[in-house]
């Protein structure tokens, strides 16, 4: 293999990120040794297995992707801006859009809400960590192995190209032979185990792990929408596994699962890909939910309205998830009942998101509401995402689908559900719980700029897709006459999607700007909140809580404080068991990333010789029977102290 | 439910949470097993002019692999009967004595592949050949993995002893070793009976 | 549960000859029987589950423990997904015009 099949050349714009990665890693790598940080980075966070700091780590990892994924949508933008343009090539296009789909959906928003999720959870139950603290660890390792491997393909070895939805026969060796669509196969494979073993994890932390008196019926409703999206995760991963695998053998061993010769059906692989990609879309969406509805529960001062039916919606909406995957290629000419069915299950998918949307506003009703920075990005969530839910019903119906499929409509629809559905959501959870996370909050002036800027930059930018959807322009064009008349619509919803990256500017600058000045005395409870999370110190300690919480009620701790009743006796204190840090994660997750990256690049030799490497790993884990450590009484009541003054 | 009567691997919060959560993983491991099946389903027919599965398929030792496995399951099922005796050396036996019969059951299985390309279907010839070698292969590759985890955890028993944590450990090994048995039924029952019948 | 597990393992010999009864069985209705293909596939598909049934209960205790009710729920959710994807794809894939692909 020659140098220029290696690394990347010949294009200006790749050129460039090239020398800017080499020039960031130099950098970081000079600095970390500067400072003589190694030792900390080693022991404090790439061994932790605490959940917070993994969901942290996870929140950081989205936001980097963020910015990638963000990039690469801003170039398809700058392209179509007007007619005829040529700042991307064909090729350079579809590299963009497939790398564009695929990180926004594996590799911002699944860490996003799973880093949200690995902070909260254990919180909100009363729990000192997640059931398997050194498995937690991995998954996010693994996840970023996974991530890691995928986004070094622009520059070594050439992006994938055939959409995020890599549907054979174009995806095949026959039509793209580089290594490109390796990666996709490899690195999603990677990041998938990750998020299985996240699925795993959390199901078990929340049937086992919930303070004592917590009851099905008293679980704050985000950790039922955490719940029911791991079921889904265990319930559809596996699926995604298995399709990647046959890739992976189609790819590099000549095997014909999707090949149109000897007897492949590429039929199959759309419908393994939507047997796990619907679902998928309901494990971003509901966590996203279940924080919309503590942030709304929080600051209209209320009980979620509804809770039970909110309960049941979610988990009918996980049942349903599971029937619906037909509604991605209804035009491949399935028979006519195929088609009834699942226009019929997906239309049904309406009911219980219109049970929640309608709870939602229940509970602001006579409310009184205060219009913090997260509850403004779940009020601005419910109109946005009820067009994308509307449109989504118009494209569920079989019929007339065959005029939407595959046209900007459907680009227009999805983006007006994942982005309202999920970005809103991880927007509106990192303000309501940055607090819990670091002991300070972002600033709500700044974060105005943020909401304002990013909201209508959204609508601008994907609105006008509707449009020139329904006027026949069909996704992933890289260019158009001017004839169409498109022109006008999509230099809009360009000028838009600059305006939705200076609103993530100013998230980026509210970070900074609140990680320098703002203040940090923000108390264990800055938003009055009612879940069990805001019982303890901010940010949390490191065992999460002193006493094990009891717990009588729904939203426990907003009737404990109403009744004066959140001390801490000191004869309740006790020795906290807590696991100890373990290598053994990054360097399995390691150890992944390398074979897949020899596996991308089809040296098997290579592969196999490292693949020692993940059996060492393995060994490691399974003789290591370090059973944690004790934290002690007297640094408990310190601890405590420092933020409860005296203990009762 | 005292100590006493409880067997031992469900004496810790942290051993009982390893127990269920490796039955969720073996829930993701079903639904894993049924897209090999379902894929196979709609390939099996698929054979671009080249054998099919009634060519091939050898009815004695796809027996023999069978009885194999049924019987390595019920020996492994002797050693966690054993494990809660506390009887050590029963359990290390009848382990044993399930590695060697999973071992022979893969060297059948090797053969068998060896049988295969010998007729002329290999993983390259068509839909049919790579779906069963993918589906056999991830099979006989959970069997391989489990061979040596149970290895290792045997070396761990013997120098431990008996504890909670290295009976949840054996426990949760013979869980997937069981799993993996009720994977052969249907792949006996739906890849070499239908193949051979219908 | 502990009478069980100290005494002689009854259970487990009985699901060991049950399965290879059941096993044998599923050959002969296979070989030696003048049913039609789909019925042949019907007894010995009923008798597959009926072998993990076996499995499931007599040799991997699920409905051991205090999570004995979660993990049988778990087994019956994978079950039905399990259901859904193969008779899904076949369904899906071999009716109306796909079915013209073989």
């Amino acid at each position: 293999m020659s140098f220029d099949e290696f690394f990347v050349t010949g294009d200006p714009l790749i050129l460039g990120s090239q020398i800017a990665i080499g020039l960031t890693m130099v950098g970081v790598i000079v600095l970390v040794t500067y400072l003589k940080k190694w030792k900390w980075l080693w022991n404090e966070w790439f061994t932790t297995v605490d959940h917070k700091k993994i969901g942290i780590m996870y929140i950081l990892a989205g936001v980097l992707m963020f910015f990638r994924g963000g990039v690469d949508g801003l170039l398809m933008k700058a392209q179509t801006s007007r007619p005829g343009l040529d700042i991307l090539d064909a090729q350079h296009y579809d590299e963009v859009f497939t790398t564009h789909g695929v990180i926004m959906i594996l590799f911002m928003a699944m860490p996003m809400l799973i880093g949200i999720m690995n902070v909260v959870i254990p919180l909100q139950i009363g729990a000192r960590d997640v059931a398997f603290p050194k498995l937690n660890a991995f998954s996010f390792w693994v996840f970023f192995a996974g991530a890691m491997l995928f986004n070094i393909s622009f520059v070594i070895g050439g992006s994938p190209d055939a959409g995020w939805t890599s549907y054979f026969p174009l995806a095949g060796k026959e039509f793209t032979p580089g290594v490109g669509n390796n990666y996709y196969a490899i690195a999603l494979q990677i990041a998938g185990i990750g998020t299985l073993a996240t699925g795993v994890n959390f199901i078990v932390t929340i049937i086992k792990m919930r303070a004592p008196g917590m009851s099905w019926m008293k679980l704050p409703i985000f950790v039922w929408t955490t719940f029911i999206t791991s079921i889904i995760i265990v319930a559809a991963f596996p699926i995604l596994t298995i399709a990647l695998l046959l890739m992976t053998l189609d790819r590099l061993f000549g095997a014909h699962f999707f090949t149109v010769a000897a007897g492949g059906d590429p039929m199959l692989w759309l419908n393994l890909f939507w047997l796990w990609g619907h679902p998928e879309v309901y494990i971003v969406v509901l966590p996203a939910f279940g924080m919309f509805s503590e942030v709304i529960a929080t600051f209209a001062r209320k009980n979620l309205y509804g809770y039970k039916s909110m309960v049941y919606a979610v988990a009918g909406i996980a049942f349903l998830s599971m029937l619906v995957w037909v509604h991605h290629f209804y035009t491949m000419g399935n028979s006519a009942a195929v088609n009834s069915i699942f226009s019929l299950t997906t239309m049904m998918i309406a009911i219980p998101t219109g049970v929640k949307i309608f709870n939602w506003l229940f509970t602001m009703r006579k409310g009184r509401i205060e219009f913090s920075n997260a509850m403004l990005w779940s009020l601005a969530f419910i109109p946005c995402f009820t067009i994308g839910g509307v449109t989504g019903v118009m494209l569920a119906m079989a019929a007339a689908d065959y005029q939407y499929h595959n046209t900007m409509f459907l680009v227009a629809h999805f983006h007006y559900v994942l982005i309202p559905g999920v970005v809103f959501a991880v927007f509106a959870g990192l303000y309501y719980w940055w607090p819990k996370m670091f002991g300070f909050k972002l600033n709500e002036k700044i974060g105005k700029w943020h909401f304002w800027l990013f909201v209508i930059g959204f609508n601008l930018t994907f609105m006008p897709m509707f449009f020139v959807g329904l006027d026949g322009m069909s996704r992933r064009m890289y260019t158009y006459a001017e004839s169409t008349g498109w022109g006008p619509w999509l230099g809009f919803s360009a000028v838009g999607s600059v305006i939705m990256a200076a609103g993530f500017a100013a998230l980026c600058y509210n970070i900074y700007w609140s990680f320098r000045y703002a203040s940090r005395d923000v108390g264990n409870d800055p938003w009055n909140g009612r879940t069990l999370e805001w019982s303890t110190a901010s940010p949390a300690p490191h065992y999460n809580f002193a006493v094990v919480p009891k717990v009588e009620k729904l939203d426990d701790f907003w009737y404990k404080k109403k009744k004066g009743d959140t001390g801490l006796k000191k004869k309740d204190l006790k020795p906290v068991h807590m696991p100890s840090n373990s290598w053994t994660p990054i360097f399995l997750a390691a150890a992944f990333g390398i074979v897949g990256f020899f596996l991308v690049f089809e040296w098997f030799t290579l592969a196999i010789i490292s693949g020692i490497l993940i059996v060492i790993g393995l060994i490691a884990n399974s003789f290591d029977y370090d059973d944690g450590y004790h934290v002690s009484v007297e640094e408990l009541e310190e601890e405590e102290r420092e933020w409860r003054g005296d203990l009762q | 439910m005292t100590s006493q009567s409880t067997p031992l691997e469900y004496q810790s919060q942290q051993t009982r949470m390893n127990i269920l959560g490796f039955w969720t993983f073996l829930g993701a491991e079903i639904v894993l097993f049924s897209t090999l099946f379902a894929s196979y389903f709609i390939l099996e027919h698929n054979t671009a002019g080249g054998p099919t599965g009634q060519d091939v398929f050898v009815l004695k030792d796809v027996l023999i692999e069978t009885f194999l496995l049924l019987t390595s399951s019920f020996t492994s099922g002797l050693a966690i009967h054993a494990l809660r005796n506390n009887d050590l050396k029963g359990v290390l036996i009848w382990k044993i004595i399930t590695l060697v019969l999973g071992a022979s059951f893969l060297a059948y299985e090797i053969n068998e592949f060896f049988h295969y390309v010998h007729e002329g279907v290999t993983m390259q010839t068509s839909g049919f050949a790579s779906a069963l070698f993918t589906l056999l292969g991830t099979h006989g590759a959970h069997v391989t993995f489990g061979i040596i985890w149970i290895a290792l955890l045997l070396v761990q028993v013997a120098r431990r002893g008996i504890t909670v944590q290295t009976s949840s450990k054996l426990f949760i090994a013979s869980l997937y070793w069981h799993f993996l048995d009720v994977v052969w039924i249907f792949i006996f029952t739906f890849v070499y009976l239908k193949g051979m019948v219908m | 549960m502990s009478a069980k597990s100290h005494g002689f393992p009854w259970n487990l010999l009985v699901g060991f000859i049950l399965s290879i009864a059941l096993t044998l069985l599923a050959v002969f209705v296979a070989f030696q029987t003048d049913f039609s293909g789909h019925v042949i596939l019907w007894i010995i598909g009923i008798m597959a589950i009926f072998q993990a049934i076996i499995q499931l209960f007599m040799f991997m205790h699920v409905t051991e423990g205090k999570e004995g009710i979660i993990n049988v729920v778990n087994m019956v959710n994978a079950i039905i997904l399990a259901l859904i994807i193969v008779f899904g794809t076949i369904w899906v894939l071999t009716s109306g015009h796909a079915s013209h692909m073989h």
